[in-house]
């Protein structure tokens, strides 16, 4: 017996994509900030704090590591694979955008440790979702909503 | 602080931390029966309880997992007569997501016909952890 609640966010006809194409992005963003942690180089953060607010923003499959999935990776996958709401990824990059934000304001502020920790916890985020298939909104939405209406 | 050391470190701690969430998604940790605050009502999901079982997905907006869930769910429930499947938008119930303590989507709660908590898996589980699950309960 199957008997469905009402109306809900969840329930709506979203938009949907190749969950491929996220998990390939996550790998590229976590050797982006990879690169930025071992370098201290600013840059590097701010260049992929515009990636992660274009996928924030406008969607995943928006961004410049998804153009490069579509245009030179997909066409080589064999067999068509799972796909995915954007909103799950799109709500990851909102994250990373906060944490590469946070980074950026802490480097230029000449807080070193602020920025080591911010790319740190966006790094951990990438390279579990890369690595691991983590899905970060499943973990911490619920926790945050929690915290924020109590 | 040109090192390599805080990558060394996040890449051990999430490698820790992506095992152990790997394991533990989607199996099924047995309840104990004593505990009260594990008692559901028709009131608390808005739907009458199964005959025999009740099984209560939680699930939002940023989840990709809880699509295949509800997938599998729907479809070992929908030849039971005497199981029940019910998805509830954890967004829109926060008091029963504080009251039965669920932390990530998708949960999903395993309820004799009591409304007893007798098992709670999270993350998505496999179509035999449902399966011996549902079994278990009488």
């Amino acid at each position: 017996m199957v008997q469905n609640t009402n109306n809900s966010k969840i329930k709506v006809t979203p938009i949907i994509i190749d969950a491929r194409g996220p998990r390939f992005g996550a790998v590229i963003t976590s050797i982006v900030l990879a690169t930025a942690l071992a370098t201290n180089n600013v840059w590097v953060i701010v260049a992929q704090a515009i990636v992660f607010a274009i996928g924030a923003i406008k969607g995943p499959q928006f961004t410049p590591y998804a153009f490069i999935f579509k245009s030179l990776v997909k066409p080589r996958l064999k067999k068509s694979g799972a796909t995915e709401d954007v909103r799950p990824p799109q709500f990851a990059q909102t994250v990373g955008l906060l944490f590469a934000l946070t980074a950026a304001v802490g480097s230029f502020a000449g807080l070193e440790l602020v920025f080591t920790i911010a790319v740190g916890f966006a790094l951990a985020a990438a390279f579990l979702n890369a690595a691991f298939n983590f899905c970060l909104g499943c973990e911490i939405y619920l926790l945050l909503l929690r915290a924020r209406s109590k | 602080m040109k090192s390599l050391l805080p990558i060394a470190l996040v890449l051990i701690a999430s490698t820790a931390y992506g095992i152990w969430y790997q394991r533990t998604r989607g199996r099924v940790v047995v309840k104990d029966r004593k505990d009260k605050a594990g008692q559901i009502t028709a009131r608390m999901i808005g739907a009458e309880l199964g005959p025999r079982v009740t099984v209560v997905q939680f699930s939002s907006a940023f989840c990709t997992p809880c699509r295949a869930t509800r997938a599998l769910l729907s479809d070992v429930t929908a030849g039971m007569d005497d199981v029940k499947y019910v998805e509830i938008d954890a967004e829109e119930q926060l008091e029963l997501v504080r009251t039965l303590d669920i932390r990530s989507t998708p949960t999903t709660l395993f309820v004799d016909r009591n409304g007893q908590e007798v098992g709670r898996a999270m993350g998505a589980p496999k179509r035999a952890q449902v399966l011996t699950a549902i079994s278990a309960i009488r």
